[in-house]
């Protein structure tokens, strides 16, 4: 056997992939009702629960920070994943520019959000 | 290459367009393939939430201004339908993504699996809304 055998890298994204859909599956209807319905219709929680004092409190902790930037990557490389490898289905070739498109927008997404809760951090 | 007719041959080549659409198993793995979007789009609305946050408090004013209209409601409520049956497909493919499960020398049933995977997500969300109330009351 050759030693310079390349190993995949689709491990790697796959893995992100389910870690995404797994952790949208269990928190994601839940908190797109809190953020986007229970609070601004003040359902529930009380409709000051996301004032700024209280984000700012929440951001500040790295708990609070790191969960924000858990959810928008990992859901973004999830979303990724799976509709690039939906496009040939759909008679789009699944080529360089489709892969650019489809992992760029979680990688950036990635690099932003971590810089955001960084500077949410300090 | 693509094949070109020469003279009067012309070869029949099948039509793929749409294909998914004359069987309902395919049908529903395009929609249940669609709710990426979904999951994508709420991702971003996070994503500027965390930016306006990181911008000071003017700019995430802003931000919980616009969840508070109508269209941004109406449009969480499509995202809550999307994100539920993202959930509840994730859960019924799972006897199909894991590797056999055994326990006691009998292997899991799929109906096994996906009702774990549905109760984990209540209780996960009970759980979410517990926190989220202790933090804000």
């Amino acid at each position: 056997m050759s030693a310079n055998l390349k190993r995949s890298n689709a491990p790697i994204f796959w893995l992100l992939f389910g870690a995404g859909g797994m952790l949208s599956a269990l928190l994601g209807p839940m908190l797109v009702f809190i953020t986007g319905i229970a609070i601004p219709l003040g359902l529930i929680l009380s409709p000051d629960a996301m004032s700024y004092a209280h984000m700012q409190a929440f951001a500040h902790h790295w708990l609070g920070a790191g969960f924000v930037w858990v959810i928008v990557s990992l859901f973004l490389w999830h979303a990724g994943h799976r509709i690039f490898h939906s496009l040939h289905d759909i008679g789009i070739h699944a080529g360089t520019t489709a892969k650019l498109i489809c992992y760029g927008i979680p990688l950036v997404a990635t690099i932003v959000a971590a810089r955001a809760a960084l500077v949410s951090l300090t | 290459m693509k094949p070109r007719a020469i003279g009067k041959r012309r070869p029949y080549v099948r039509p793929m367009a749409g294909w998914w659409r004359k069987n309902p198993y395919f049908v529903e793995y395009m929609i249940h393939e669609g709710s990426a979007f979904f999951v994508a789009a709420y991702a971003l609305v996070l994503l500027v939430g965390l930016l306006r946050l990181s911008q000071g408090e003017a700019a995430w004013n802003g931000w919980l201004f616009a969840l508070h209209s109508p269209l941004s409601i109406a449009g969480h409520l499509l995202l809550l339908a999307a994100m539920l049956y993202h959930a509840w497909t994730w859960f019924n493919i799972m006897p199909i993504t894991l590797p056999p499960i055994f326990v006691a020398g009998k292997r899991l049933s799929a109906s096994a699996i996906t009702a774990g995977g549905v109760a984990a997500t209540v209780l996960a969300s009970v759980i979410l809304l517990l926190v989220v109330w202790r933090l804000t009351s």
